[in-house]
């Protein structure tokens, strides 16, 4: 569970990310966000599609040089890495973990090379004996077994192709994972195994995550604090219990509101709020405002007294 | 609901694939009925033959399907004994689907307004004057905004939930009969798809057609089913209705299923997840196929396929635990906490 007083892993300060910048067709892909990350916590990242949420994982993991403010981890500016060294490892300390198992793993490589290609180029093996040994430990650690390393991707399930891919992420000792929608693609059952997998090397490896979701029952399962976002910009954040107890922003609780439960008699009384997000373009100047002990809400000044009534009614 | 006459009665049906690997046994004896005006769900892992099942009600499964055995009964006639020309009378006009990507399924060249009005041209015959006239008022029941200048527009000028009440739109003009839809939100952020799930409802009173509702996802069956079956390795092994499945399941698989999504109010530490992975249909085992990944198998589940037992008149389920010599078991917490909340809300 997240430790209140852990140390900030990650700060993303007023973050902009815009695309063809200048241009007609400009996108402001993340428009001004900030919000921190402790270490040994799991962020979840929540919004539709096109809120933005993977350009700020993206961002975080210096895919792309931001159009404005900073992501620091572990103190560095990501955008001010020095020497090559510093970017390596850098690059080792951050990994990222796909949706799409299928896509995410070269078909033509075998399991061993791909989960191994950290290793190789970050120099963490001293001979093939210790590479195909750490390879086995990582096999092992996600559930696989050593006789698996020879393989190509296609002879593996959906499930066990993540798990391939959890392995190559771990290879280089990463401190923070980035985790994108990692479970959208598989089945049910299998869901549940990966989850369980995550949660249990996060505790084994003190390990941060960002979870990057849609699936609103399964982020808050998984996630200490939940940062709710929309067209861009980060609308709310609070602890997962907190967001799904009080939901404050409309757009969250429209979100909320549309989840679907295993549950008829729940799902018969279900009633859908809908958000209006033109409100958001009204002109008013918004930022970020804590309105309780660790829950933030995207308000202009005069609404943060509506806010305040809201968390108490 | 139970008075209500079956629209579709699949009977015994068996498919099996020709495959470079061998021979795939997809579905294996599967019976189900379709009543007139319900929503039946199929829910069930990728590979189970939830699409299978429906592609074969649609005369559209692949050239290298084999029908073993089997009966799919709609209207006086046997589905899959019918020529390709019979079944093009059929698919768009009774019978319709809706797919998962609603680009995919519609022509990325042809105006939206063309692409409604043209199953009215070919099944009911109408001049395009009144097809692009009963096109429009489709495209307003499903709820295109401005549809009168939309009508010319292509589908890229659309966004995925305005599509998919497209696809719907043009699935429904006919008014058929029975309705298919294969995940079809799930390419959809949930918020639009609780939108579209609404809007499914609301039609289906309105043209009063039978859905048969496949999808992974069992907070949307909780939502849209009036009855669900369970499928596991080509084979239906719980059906009942909605309440009964999910407040009163019997199968462990379905246990499985049900405990390894978590609900709002999980914050157990450990998800209950179902260990291994679906057998291979290339070669299924004896017995319940689901036992080498059932904690509560017994000796003989993997020797014998079990019957289905009767647990109510609309609730069935194909598990040796319900027999009458097998060991009473409890099952996981969670599906004790649902059966409870159920049994003081039927006295209450």
């Amino acid at each position: 569970m997240l430790d209140k007083d852990a140390p900030k892993i990650l700060e993303v300060k007023n973050l902009k990310q815009y695309f063809n910048v200048g241009r007609k067709d400009e996108v402001r892909a993340v428009d001004d966000i900030t919000f921190n990350v402790h270490e040994g916590e799991t962020f979840g990242l929540v919004g539709e599609s096109g809120s933005g949420k993977t350009t700020t994982g993206r961002a975080i993991s210096h895919l792309y040089e931001p159009t404005g403010g900073e992501i620091i981890f572990e103190g560095k500016d990501v955008s001010k890495l020095k020497t090559k060294k510093d970017e390596k490892e850098f690059r080792s300390d951050i990994q990222t973990i796909f949706q799409d198992p299928y896509a995410s793993l070269n078909p033509r490589m075998k399991v061993k090379d791909i989960i191994a290609e950290g290793i190789d180029i970050n120099n963490l093996a001293k001979d093939k004996a210790d590479r195909d040994a750490q390879v086995e430990e990582l096999l092992e650690t996600v559930g696989l077994n050593k006789e698996h390393a020879n393989r190509y991707p296609h002879e593996f399930s959906g499930g066990q192709r993540q798990r391939i891919g959890i392995a190559r992420a771990l290879a280089v000792k990463p401190k923070f994972i980035i985790a994108d929608e990692p479970i959208s693609a598989l089945d049910v059952s299998i869901q549940a195994q990966v989850v369980n997998l995550l949660k249990d090397l996060q505790k084994k490896r003190k390990l941060t995550y960002l979870f990057i979701a849609h699936d609103l029952s399964m982020v808050k399962y998984i996630s200490d604090r939940i940062g709710v976002m929309h067209y861009g910009r980060m609308l709310e954040i609070a602890d997962a219990d907190e967001l799904y107890a009080h939901p404050l922003h409309d757009y969250t609780r429209s979100l909320l509101s549309a989840v679907p439960v295993p549950d008829p008699e729940f799902e018969r009384q279900r009633e859908i709020v809908d958000y209006d997000a033109s409100v958001e373009s009204d002109g008013k100047q918004r930022k970020l405002v804590e309105i309780a002990p660790n829950h933030y809400v995207r308000a202009a000044d005069d609404e943060i007294q509506m806010y305040k009534d809201r968390l108490n009614s | 609901m139970e008075n209500k006459e079956n629209i579709l009665e699949v009977r015994n049906l068996s498919i099996n694939f020709k495959t470079y690997a061998g021979t795939v046994q997809a579905i294996r004896d599967i019976s189900f009925d379709l009543k007139k005006g319900e929503t039946l769900a199929i829910v069930g892992e990728s590979g189970s033959g939830k699409s299978v099942t429906t592609r074969s009600i649609m005369g559209l499964n692949a050239t290298n399907a084999d029908v073993v055995d089997g009966s799919i009964e709609f209207d006086g006639q046997d589905i899959l004994q019918l020529d390709e020309k019979e079944l093009s009378k059929l698919r768009g006009s009774k019978i319709a689907e809706i797919f998962q990507d609603p680009m995919t399924s519609l022509d990325p060249t042809m105006k939206i307004g063309r692409q409604v009005a043209e199953p009215l041209m070919i099944h009911q015959g109408l001049s395009k004057e009144k097809a692009m006239a009963k096109a429009l008022e489709m495209l307003k029941l499903v709820g295109i905004t401005n549809a009168e200048e939309r009508i010319n527009d292509y589908p890229y000028q659309f966004s995925g939930g305005m599509r998919q009440r497209i696809v719907i739109a043009i699935a429904l003009v006919n008014y058929p009969e029975i309705l298919i839809a294969d995940e079809p939100t799930t390419a959809l952020d949930v918020t639009i798809q609780a939108k579209i799930l609404e809007l499914m409802k609301e039609l289906q009173t309105k043209i009063n057609t039978s859905i048969i509702f496949i999808t992974h996802d069992l907070g949307v069956v909780a939502g849209m089913a009036d009855r669900v079956a369970v499928m596991y390795a080509g084979k239906i092994v719980e059906y009942g209705t909605v309440d009964e499945i999910f407040y009163n399941p019997k199968h462990p698989y379905t246990w499985g299923l049900l405990g390894s999504m978590p609900t709002l109010d999980t914050n157990e530490d450990v998800l209950p997840s179902i260990p291994g992975t679906p057998p291979d249909l290339l070669d299924p085992p004896a017995g319940d196929a689901f036992a080498a990944r059932n904690k509560y198998a017994l000796k003989i589940d993997t020797i014998e396929q079990p019957p289905f037992f009767k647990v109510s008149d609309t609730h069935y389920a194909a598990t040796w635990l319900l027999d009458d010599r097998a060991p009473k078991v409890t099952p996981p917490a969670d599906i004790v906490k649902r059966q409870e909340h159920f049994n003081k809300t039927k006295q209450g």
